[in-house]
């Protein structure tokens, strides 16, 4: 079924019983070309650009719960490419540009809007680091305006410019930048995907790995074993825990970042904006509730839950910055695990394990990554090559010495 | 949450900072023929598991000791909390 | 008098005292004692809101917090607070009330078009649209559902309140003072447990405040106050009312908020609420139920409301809720509110009872109709008749609808609870893992009766008083009716038109039919694509009610359907209680260095530097602007002397017999063999060979080193050190201390400095062979006072810096610039600081940036192949030691005129600005006045290669593209004769 305004109305007059399942619900078969384990955003994408833009056919998604049910389902929404460094900024600019046609490519309407992230800057040098990502920035085809003080005040004067402890100095703007409704970003992957054949299992865990004289050749799940000729893992936030099944140990711990919404309110914040003397992202979403989060609670964990001090902090950086937010109320907070890996960079790659294939490390930057690591994994999965935007998310880079760490806060991964 | 600190009684964990693996205490030789990649293992591999985790703490806002605790990492559990210095001398003891 | 619905006698509310209110501009009366809501309904106010999307007609439907429908706008100007519940907010005399989200007036509101296109708008329709063109998504499409998005509004200006944060310990927190809590209180106080006693309600009782039970052969409420009265008289308790538990967190921690001032006109400068931080050995969890309602076709018109909050109004705040009440019940609390009422003398006009069975009594002119439902309702603006399943109309403005009730398991579920099933009560009992020393007692439990829940309470408190080591009392847990309410579940009635089950965001049946028809079938797929459960209420009175028509539509039970779990906060909770004081300058602390005040009497223009202030420059009269005092101070400091604060730099004290060896492991560079009385340069790799920090350390005896660090990684370096000292290598004797804010320093730089310093130091030798460059020594100044003094230099000239205890360092700065006079000594800020470093190639922050090597820097030879330190090894990786790494270089415009900019990439003349063709960056810049142009340093691939070639520095975002020599860093006197002259 294809979905538009004249689809809407015709339902709407026939008393809306005419919608049909989004996807399918088949049981798994015996064996698969390609099987991705995962059900998340980034799995999603993969089965709809290995289908749809890389002609392969005999695909299964495996989900352990409901799909979407990972950081795709929890996260603050966030589209944005001002990136710095030549590993990282051509990919995300190339996921940006999959995002601005997203919608007509799924026919499903994801609610990207891009009403631009603006980054404050709170020091000469912190506006100079600024200047150096904006120029990367435009350098690979980007978007970026470095705004001074008064420009700043202009945009967004509802900023606490005159009892600041730490004034304003500068800031670096994405126009491009904006956010997506997050669930229906999967939906509309899941829902392409299916069209095009993909057959996306849901409650079916992968429990282990089939191996044959070094080779991956299939799954064990929940659901029984199915064979595949190639076997992409896309777990981010269980990265560890499953791999272990296939022996191996990855440079990435898992850790929570607290995301949270606010009551709605009427239009207070236009686009997306960034405290760089502390750790805050705010935007407001379409339903009128200001969706907001700042630093990992810092230890490891599994739990989809964080803690007090984490939450005080976040909303101490936004009272710091918004004071005119004091009467607006929390609504309510979760948590979701991250795959935080050693440079804050992700990791698409094959293993040493032929037939086995990893997607992860996606830190609490994957959402706006979706489309990208979707055509990226692809692409590497298709043909055994990496994607040209993604050349450098190796698992090597770390034994090599080609870290890809934007924030320089070395191999520690609560830092970055 | 709170640790349960071995000299100075449960302390909120906000006074604490967190590293990360308590395998950090355990640095390669140097000499090693591999050394390269002995302390590849050592910084950036992790075992990262879903259940018991001795980690490493260090008691910023109080006595500045660094503390080896092992805690569950799905339900947040603390069942051990050691002295760093403590481990560390027994672990040079017997190696 | 307008409040016509006022019953003549019951309720709590106190008639003596008249308090004074508006909403929408009209003025009415109430009591102290009534909430918002209560007052309104007295005055017989029924339409109150607008639904969030179709903005159909709302009115009160609950008596608690957990309100959907009757969300107002409090108070005005700076004041105003948006999506406020009317049934929580307690009256006060001169109470300003709005209604929100609608446009024009609240009974005509041009929004309800909405409420004629539903058809169009059903679960997800936004999904489906807004597609093309595709630039009418952001120009047209989402500016409109923006503009109409959201509830209330904010003033738009700072929060005038105050709001403060505090922390508390207790053995037994007790959410929840109904009859449960009260009983577990008494149990585990009189066992002596420090109990806190935390009430959402700004009175004792809970649930008993809004019936007409008996405990103990009185009326519950004289059992409750005696309760109270013996509670508050224990020293071990703390009774805490409008304190809601909002989380449940890791190892016993809850969160609360204290609400001081909601209830008053003014805060009068008090803080307006409080959040506290309760650490807890045991938490017991008595937070009652939740009653829901039943969907049936417009079953959300004002008038219609949940039966117990009818009963709550007319038992509680003596208020009728209508001329003429009906009530729609599947359970037998649904006749408790027929008898209150009846009792109180309001008019019963029908009692509809889905269960075909008996009536369970019968009432003089009241209609009780067994088996059947409300199948319609009328009324535009308010209730006016209801249509029965069985055909029957009845006139009736004012439903009172009893679905059967929901234990409030929100606390249970903030960890790793899940709500299990219980058929017999029809709803959610806590399951799973509760948080680590939690327990629930009473209704929450699902014990529905007042006794068992007395009876629950009064165990819990006893068997938690006794794991803390406590005894028990043998007292006896208060006596009531224990009959279970019975209850036949009943979720739903079928037909035609739109029955809703979350009333604030308006979802109803049909949209949970047609998400379980597109695929939507999971608990969590229902919520996020319909929006069940996602409002303000969290779907409190809806969740259970829209998960089992789900389960029906799947042909599923409930518990295999799924259960829904809740997460923090329990209630919506202020930004600014979270933020507490820590909002404008109070954000961060403030630190301050020992010349602070002097430098601000001197023209100090001070800047931050992480919590520090620094003076900038200082300003002389007669200066235009900032750069005519920074060349000055630089000239100044070149030609004659100059003085700078250099306190905030970190500074480490390490002693002991294995000090040396312990920096020879930190230090990439070998510090074995420095001499006592001289300091080193000591570079510092992070273990994956990363620069991390770059500071002297002075070697003042044997066994005693003191180390300078960055000022902003003062506090990082110092935990790396204890790192190594007490994970890597404890068999060392060696101690550390930070010393930062003990010492205040200064750096006399220039030509004259030795002779200014010669006037200030006692008896040393201040010749070049006596104290030459990088010597160091304990002293005494100004005729003894303890220092310590140091040839080192960052500016490249003659220069010390001299150290004195903090309390002395104003006196210091004064003594410097005395004694500095007749070489008329010029103070000097970071400015000047960063402009002289830069002439000289010092390296700081912007360079240090966490990404660059040694190599990069140009100090590979710094890093020792001969021992090991930390991150020597993994400096040797391939990519790190390749050809084509960038390097360190200086910079200058090949047109002097030109202005730099730190962030240019650098291109090669003629490239296209692409990232293939990028060469690396400009890490820092400077005017110059020793040179008289602008210089910088930046980072070049193969740059130590490439001294006197021109590449462009190019600044897209501020749209300059600048033709660059590379130079030396070390631009100003690269031999170095100055420095130790």
């Amino acid at each position: 079924m294809r979905y538009s305004g004249f689809q809407v109305i015709k339902q709407g007059l026939t008393g809306n019983k005419g919608w049909k399942p989004v996807w399918r619900e088949p049981e798994p078969k015996k064996s698969y070309d390609i099987i991705i384990v995962g059900g998340g955003g980034h799995g999603l994408a993969t089965a709809h650009y290995l289908a749809k833009k890389y002609g392969q056919k005999n695909i299964a998604v495996l989900e352990k719960g409901w799909i979407g049910s990972g950081n795709i389902g929890r996260n603050t929404t966030i589209v944005r490419s001002n990136y710095m460094l030549e590993g990282n900024q051509p990919f995300y600019e190339h996921s940006l540009k999959l995002w601005e046609s997203l919608e007509q490519d799924l026919n499903y309407n994801a609610m990207m809007s891009q009403r631009g992230i603006l980054n404050l800057a709170h020091s000469d040098s912190q506006r100079d680091a600024m200047a150096r990502r904006g120029n990367a920035m435009l350098l690979s085809g980007a978007d970026a305006k470095l705004m001074t003080a008064d420009e700043v005040r202009k945009m967004v004067p509802f900023l606490n410019f005159d009892n600041a402890r730490f004034p304003i100095t500068a800031g670096l703007l994405q126009p491009r930048a904006g956010t997506a409704r997050h669930d229906a970003v999967a939906w509309g992957f899941a829902r392409s995907a299916d069209q095009h054949g993909v057959d996306i299992i849901q409650n079916c865990e992968v429990t282990g790995f089939q191996m044959k004289d070094g080779k991956c050749i299939g799954v064990e799940t929940s659901k029984g074993k199915i064979k595949a000729k190639k076997v992409a893992v896309c777990v981010a936030g269980s990265s560890s825990r499953v791999m272990e099944k296939a022996g191996m140990r990855l440079p990435i711990e898992s850790h929570v970042l607290q995301a949270f919404v606010s009551e709605g309110l009427k239009l207070t914040i236009p686009g997306i904006v960034t405290f760089g003397a502390g750790h805050l992202y705010i935007s407001q979403s379409d339903k009128g509730g200001l969706v907001f989060g700042g630093d990992l609670d810092g230890y490891n964990t599994y739990a989809q839950r964080g803690n007090m001090p984490t939450l005080e902090h976040v909303v101490e950086d936004m009272m710091g910055l918004m004071p005119f937010l004091g009467r607006a109320r929390l609504l309510r907070m979760w948590g979701g695990v991250m795959d935080m890996s050693m440079d804050g960079s992700p990791i698409i790659d094959k293993t040493h394990i032929d037939g086995l294939y990893f997607n992860g490390g996606w830190c609490y930057g994957g959402f706006k990554a979706t489309p990208a690591s979707g055509d990226a994994y692809a692409h590497l999965i298709a043909t055994d090559t990496p994607h040209p935007t993604a050349t450098k998310f190796r698992f090597d880079r770390f034994l090599r010495g080609g870290m890809i760490d934007e924030k320089g806060s070395g191999a520690q991964p609560n830092l970055h | 949450m709170i640790i349960n600190h071995p000299t100075l009684g449960p302390r909120d964990a906000a006074e604490f900072v967190h590293l990360g693996d308590a395998t950090l205490m355990n640095r390669p030789d140097w000499q090693a023929e591999d050394a390269v990649e002995q302390f590849h293992e050592y910084l950036y591999q992790r075992d990262n598991p879903a259940g018991d985790y001795r980690e490493l703490w260090y008691h910023e806002q109080g006595d500045r000791s660094w503390l080896v605790v092992t805690r569950n990492t799905l339900t947040h559990e603390i069942t051990d909390v050691q002295m760093a210095r403590d481990v560390a001398m027994q672990q040079a003891k017997s190696s | 008098m307008t409040d016509n619905y006022r019953l003549p006698e019951s309720g709590k509310v106190d008639r003596s005292k008249p308090l004074n209110f508006s909403f929408n501009g009209k003025d009415m009366v109430g009591y102290a004692g009534d909430t918002l809501a209560s007052a309104l309904l007295a005055n017989g106010t029924r339409l109150v809101a607008r639904s969030f999307k179709y903005h159909r007609p709302r009115g009160i439907f609950t008596a608690g917090s957990e309100e959907p429908n009757a969300m107002v706008q409090l108070r005005s100007g700076d004041h105003t607070e948006p999506n406020t519940r009317a049934t929580v907010a307690e009256l006060f005399d001169g109470l300003t009330a709005t209604s929100q989200n609608h446009r024009g007036p609240l009974n005509f509101d041009l929004m309800a078009v909405n409420d004629l296109l539903s058809p169009f708008l059903s679960a997800g329709f936004y999904y489906k649209t807004f597609m093309w063109p595709r630039a009418f998504w952001e120009k047209v499409y989402e500016p409109i559902i923006r503009s109409a998005a959201g509830l209330g509004k904010l003033s738009g200006n700072e929060d005038p309140d105050q709001y403060d944060k505090g922390f508390l310990h207790c053995d037994l927190l007790i959410a929840g003072a109904g009859p449960a809590g009260l009983s577990a209180a008494l149990s585990a106080a009189r066992a002596g447990a420090r109990v806190i006693l935390a009430e959402e309600d700004a009175i004792i009782g809970g649930r008993l405040n809004a019936e007409t039970h008996e405990i103990a052969g009185d009326s519950a409420d004289v059992w409750a106050e005696t309760a109270r009265a013996e509670l508050a008289a224990m020293p071990n308790v703390r009774i805490m009312t409008r304190t809601t538990v909002v989380g449940a967190f890791d190892h016993g921690i809850y969160s609360a908020v204290e609400r001081k001032t909601d209830h008053l006109a003014t805060s009068a400068g008090k803080p307006r609420q409080v959040l506290w931080r309760i650490y807890t050995k045991r938490a017991i969890v008595a937070g009652g139920a939740t009653e829901r309602a039943v969907a049936f076709k417009n079953n959300d018109r004002p008038g219609i409301m949940l039966a117990g909050s009818v009963r709550a109004y007319a038992n509680r705040f003596g208020v009728a809720t209508g001329d003429a009440v009906s009530i729609l019940t599947n359970n037998d609390t649904g006749w408790d509110t027929a008898r209150d009422l009846v009792a109180a003398g309001v008019n019963l006009a029908a009692i509809i009872d889905t269960r075909d069975m008996a009536p369970l009594h019968s009432f003089a002119g009241t209609s009780i109709i067994m088996g059947a439902a409300v199948a319609d309702t009328n009324g535009r603006l308010a209730l006016s008749s209801i249509k029965l399943t069985n055909g029957q109309t009845i006139k009736t403005d004012c439903l009172a609808v009893s679905g059967g009730w929901s234990p409030n398991v929100h606390l249970t579920c903030h960890q790793r609870g899940r709500p299990t099933w219980r058929d017999d009560i029809a709803g959610f009992v806590p399951g799973g893992e509760l948080p680590v020393g939690q327990s629930v007692a009473g209704a929450a439990n699902g014990d529905l009766s007042l006794g068992a829940a007395l009876n629950s309470g009064h165990k819990l408190g006893n068997a938690l008083a006794k794991e803390l080591g406590l005894t028990p009392t043998k007292s006896q847990a208060a006596k009531a009716a224990d009959e279970p309410s019975s209850i036949s579940a009943f979720w739903h009635v079928a037909g035609e038109g739109r029955a809703w089950v979350d009333l604030q965001n308006d979802v109803t049946v049909k949209d949970i039919k047609q998400s379980q028809a597109e695929g939507f079938r999971s608990v969590e797929h229902l919520k996020r694509y319909t929006t069940m459960g996602m409002a303000t209420d969290q779907g409190k009175t809806s969740n259970v009610l829209g998960l089992a028509i789900m389960a029906e539509a799947t042909g599923k039970t409930i518990p295999e359907t799924g259960t829904t779990i809740f997460r923090p906060p329990y209630t919506p909770v202020a930004m600014g209680t979270l933020g507490g004081r820590a909002r404008g300058k109070d954000y961060a602390p403030t630190r301050l260095t020992t010349s602070h005040e002097w430098g601000a009497k001197n023209g100090a223009s001070f800047t931050e530097v992480g919590n520090w202030m620094r003076a900038e420059w200082y300003a002389k009269q007669g200066e235009a602007g900032w750069r005519d005092s920074v060349d000055r101070e630089v000239i100044a400091t070149r030609k004659s002397v100059g003085i700078c604060d250099v306190t905030t730099l970190g500074k480490i004290d390490i002693q002991g017999r294995d000090a040396a060896a312990f920096l020879n492991l930190v230090y990439s560079n070998p510090f074995l063999k420095v001499p006592v009385g001289r300091v080193r340069y000591g570079l510092m790799l992070r273990e994956d060979g990363i620069c991390y920090d770059d500071g002297t350390t002075a070697r003042l005896a044997e066994n005693h080193f003191v180390m300078t660090t960055t000022t902003a990684n003062a506090v990082l370096v110092y935990r790396r050190l204890e790192f190594v000292r007490q994970c890597l290598c404890p068999n060392m004797d060696v101690h550390l201390i930070s010393t930062t804010d003990a010492w205040a320093q200064f750096a006399v730089a220039g030509p004259n400095s030795r002779a200014l310093l010669s006037k200030i130091v006692d008896d040393v030798d201040m010749s070049n062979e006596g104290f030459p460059f990088m010597a160091c020594a304990n002293v005494t100044v100004c005729g003894g006072t303890p220092a310590r003094l140091f040839r080192i230099s960052f500016s490249g000239e003659l220069a010390y810096e001299v150290a004195v205890p903090a309390r002395y360092g104003d006196s210091m700065i004064k003594a410097l610039m005395e004694a500095g006079q007749e070489f008329d000594a010029t103070p000097y800020g970071t400015e000047a600081l960063s402009v002289m470093r830069i002439e000289k190639g010092h390296v700081v922050g912007n360079e240090l940036n966490g990404t660059t090597t040694a190599l990069n820097l140009g100090m590979g030879g710094m890093v020792s192949v001969k021992k090991d330190s930390i991150g020597s090894t993994l400096a040797k990786r391939e990519l790190m030691i390749a050809d084509d790494v960038v390097r360190l270089v200086g910079i200058r415009p090949v047109d002097k005129s030109m202005k730099l900019d730190a962030g240019a990439h650098f291109l090669e003349r003629g490239a296209d600005t692409t990232m293939d063709n990028d060469q690396g960056w400009v890490t820092s810049v400077a005017y110059s006045p020793t040179f008289g142009h602008h210089i910088g340093l930046g980072f070049v691939i193969r740059g130590h290669e490439r001294h006197g070639d021109i590449i462009r520095a190019w600044d897209g975002v501020r749209g300059k593209d600048i033709e660059v020599e590379i130079v030396s860093p070390h631009m100003y006197d690269p031999e170095g004769g100055i420095q130790r002259g």
